[in-house]
């Protein structure tokens, strides 16, 4: 069956050890987490894990089921890059000095639209936001130069259609 | 609960909040990191009864062994790092076979955690992937809540087992308790799915307009309370209903719909007309690989209705064509007053006539053998006899286990109890010690083989210390016999490493003041079985049988079950 890319969100209630209980489910099948965010959601005290994994539909179901079946989960969802406004984030260091000696590196920033996040006297770290294969692109033509430190987040995403967890959980309590 | 706050320890907490939610004995072990808790059970025994067990293992299925008897919550105690360890066998036992547990384990104090500290293990992340929830306590003021909230959780629902870890510092330090309060309900959990009464109906058509429906029911029926609802349902539609092996004993051996049971070492006639069905409603079960073979092959001609409480356990294995989520007893109830009645005689008869060939292939060779060798299926039909088919029967693993569930009848439902997902050698006697507790008014008879026997056989001293009434029965073949029947099947007869040197059973019995009694010959099996029985404490039987016999039917690995071997 066809593997796709899809991404899980989950919310939860803010709670230790869940992220492992989580994380545990994927290792039982032997999936590979392509990469994983926690953060706060829009609703207090709730968290929102986005999970990307390259996985068929149906295996995705069950593991949303088993996911959902948590205790402190909310709810889950899983979805296609199609039905997802997402981005990532990706930071990459350089020694000051390359700013003078490679002008071809000002030209990449200004041409990508690059945030420049700080400059000192040792080093500089510009900033990208974007989808993977334009950071990858970023990546590459930033390899010549010499890249001191390079990181990329993992996705986030929010969906195109509502999740209605406030209606849930409303319905939770009644 | 009292209105009044008292300033009490964490571990006076503890034992408050078991007595207060009703709980009415532990099993467990202590230990540095749980010392406080143990030193209030001291205080607290006249109203709170904790049983020592001779090793963890012992204690978790202890409890487990008296919440399926009981229907209530078991409760199991360590300590940190082995203790708690040590209870993850039994804990992972009961995630599979959904059996509702809280168990407390000690943990070093909280300005210890991640030290690397004596006895510290991580007993959150350990047993995380078998709970069904789990908590750290690190403040004694949480104690009340995380154990009322540990008991709704593991009873709700599909139970399952919780584990509550607490630092010894929330055990020692002093907080305002301000009484219990039961917990009725967790955001963000959904115990039970509310039943659709579209998805009733559709299922309910699908039922109505079958020729040849049959039912697989599994515990579901059991920790739903729903056995009467069954009962009343296949009457009324008049469907043929087979069991999976935690089933076993929800609908009496007797029933005229009873038609067996399914899966691997299951009856004949149920699991060749799996494949001949035209609508499969599974009931409270969860179409494991032990019952459905090859899922490739599995019942593709009928439609498939699964009444279900846990909504991941649909399409899990086997797609479905009517899906009903809910608590099985308001299923049942619900769907009733919508089925129509009727008998499907013809279709029933054919299930009689695999069971007549079974019978003569199979069953006659064990319960009227004519070699000199003693049969385990013989050992079971003499229990029957002398406890009037009314006994609770705990089992091990293995081949005598599969005989058991095969030969053992039942008139009461709660009466069988055995590893079943997991498959746990070493259940059987402890669980049999927590099922007689559960259930002081009815016979308790381990059955488990001198394999399994010998991993928690050490539980005899919890028997000798408590008096406990058990019976067990040791069926005796010389072999890791289930092992062993699969090498001589699959692996040209090569006996690797599942021939055994006994020790003296009787003598060990006798170690510990129990009974014993070894039966070597069939003159002998029924008066020492009505012995055993008649006898009003422990007591020990082994039987010696046939060292090389083997469980049939059974359906080989990979295979489908219509493939069904009988010999
Ligand atoms: C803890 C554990 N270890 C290993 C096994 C694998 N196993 C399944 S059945 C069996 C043999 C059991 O032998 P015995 O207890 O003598 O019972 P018999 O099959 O002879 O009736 C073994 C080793 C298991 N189920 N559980």
């Amino acid at each position: 069956m066809e593997t796709k890319t899809y991404t899980i969100s989950i919310y939860t209630e803010n709670n230790l050890g869940l992220l492992n209980r989580i994380s545990t489910l994927f290792v039982k099948r032997h999936i590979n987490i392509e990469s994983l965010t926690v953060s706060y959601s829009e609703i207090e005290n709730v968290s929102r894990f986005v999970i990307v994994v390259n996985m068929t539909e149906v295996a995705v179901k069950k593991i949303i089921g088993q996911i959902e079946k948590q205790i402190e989960v909310i709810k889950a969802f899983y979805h296609t890059d199609d039905e997802l406004i997402f981005t990532q984030t990706a930071m990459f260091k350089f020694r000051s000095d390359l700013l003078f000696d490679e002008p071809q590196i000002q030209n990449i920033i200004k041409e990508n639209n690059l945030n420049i996040v700080t400059v000192n006297k040792t080093f500089f770290v510009v900033e990208k936001a974007g989808r993977q294969n334009e950071i990858d692109a970023l990546y590459e033509k930033f390899k010549p130069f010499g890249i001191a430190q390079f990181v990329r987040s993992g996705k986030i995403a929010v969906s195109k259609e509502a999740m209605n967890i406030r209606q849930i959980l409303n319905d939770f309590n009644k | 609960m009292s209105l009044q706050t008292e300033k009490i320890t964490g571990a006076e907490a503890v034992v408050k909040c078991l007595i207060a939610e009703g709980a009415e004995l532990a099993y467990g072990y202590p230990g540095g990191a749980i010392m406080p808790i143990y030193d209030e059970l001291y205080k607290y025994q006249d109203q709170f009864h904790h049983v020592l067990t001779r090793h963890e293992q012992g204690a978790v299925h202890a409890a487990q062994g008296f919440a399926r008897t009981s229907g209530k919550v078991g409760v199991a105690m360590a300590t940190s790092g082995p203790g708690a360890t040590n209870l993850i066998t039994g804990i992972a036992d009961a995630q599979i076979d959904s059996t509702p547990l809280v168990c407390i384990t000690g943990q070093v104090a909280s300005h210890l955690l991640g030290t690397d500290a004596f006895q510290e293990t991580d007993v959150i992340s350990i047993s995380s992937p078998v709970t069904k929830w789990n908590y750290q306590v690190t403040k004694a003021e949480e104690i009340p809540a995380a154990i009322a909230k540990a008991f709704y959780i593991a009873k709700s629902g599909r139970p399952g087992p919780v584990v509550i870890d607490i630092t010894k510092d929330a055990q020692q330090s002093v907080f305002d308790y301000k009484g219990y309060e039961k917990c009725t309900g967790v955001r963000s959990y959904i115990p039970a799915p509310s039943t659709k009464i579209e998805a009733v109906e559709k299922a309910a058509e699908l039922i109505n307009k079958a020729k040849k429906p049959m039912i697989v029911f599994g515990q579901g029926v059991i920790l739903g309370n729903a056995e009467a609802e069954f009962k009343a349902f296949i009457e009324k539609a008049g469907i043929p209903s087979a069991w999976t092996v935690l089933g076993l004993s929800a609908l009496p051996t007797n029933h005229p719909l009873n038609v067996g049971m399914v899966g691997m070492h299951g009856h004949y006639g149920p699991n060749k007309l799996t494949n001949e069905c035209d609508v499969l409603i599974a009931i409270g079960m969860r179409f494991d690989d032990r019952v459905t073979g090859n899922l490739n092959t599995y019942a593709k001609q009928a439609k498939i209705v699964h009444f279900e409480i846990d909504p991941a356990e649909i399409d899990k294995n086997v797609k479905t064509d009517a899906a009903v989520l809910g608590d099985a007893k308001e299923i049942l109830t619900k769907i009733l007053p919508l089925i129509d009645e009727k008998s499907h005689n013809e279709w029933l008869q054919e299930f009689r006539n695999y069971d007549k060939i079974e019978y003569e292939k199979v069953i006659k060779a064990q319960l009227n053998p004519t070699k000199e060798g003693l049969t385990m299926g013989e050992v079971l039909q003499g229990i029957n006899r002398a406890t009037k088919d009314d006994a609770v029967i705990v089992s091990d693993v293995g081949q005598h286990q599969m005989m058991t569930v095969r030969y053992a009848n039942f008139t009461h439902t709660r009466s069988n109890v055995t590893s079943g997902g997991l498959g746990t050698m070493g259940f059987a006697l402890p669980a049999a010690i927590g099922a007689k507790m559960g259930a002081m008014d009815r016979h308790v008879v381990a059955v488990i083989g001198d394999g399994g026997y010998q991993m928690t056989c050490q539980e005899l001293g919890t028997i000798l210390q408590t008096k406990v009434p058990v019976k067990i029965v040791v069926l005796n073949n010389e072999f890791l016999g289930m092992v062993r029947q699969w090498q001589q099947l699959f692996f040209d007869k090569r006996y690797a490493s599942t021939e055994m040197i006994n020790p003296d059973f009787i003598k060990l019995a006798e170690a510990y003041d129990i009974k014993a009694k070894k039966v070597t010959s069939r003159a002998d099996l029924q008066g020492a079985i009505d012995e055993m029985i008649a006898h009003k404490d422990a007591y020990f039987l082994e039987v010696c049988v046939e060292k090389e016999d083997n469980v049939f039917p059974m359906v080989p690995t990979g295979a489908s079950v219509s493939d069904v071997r009988l010999e």
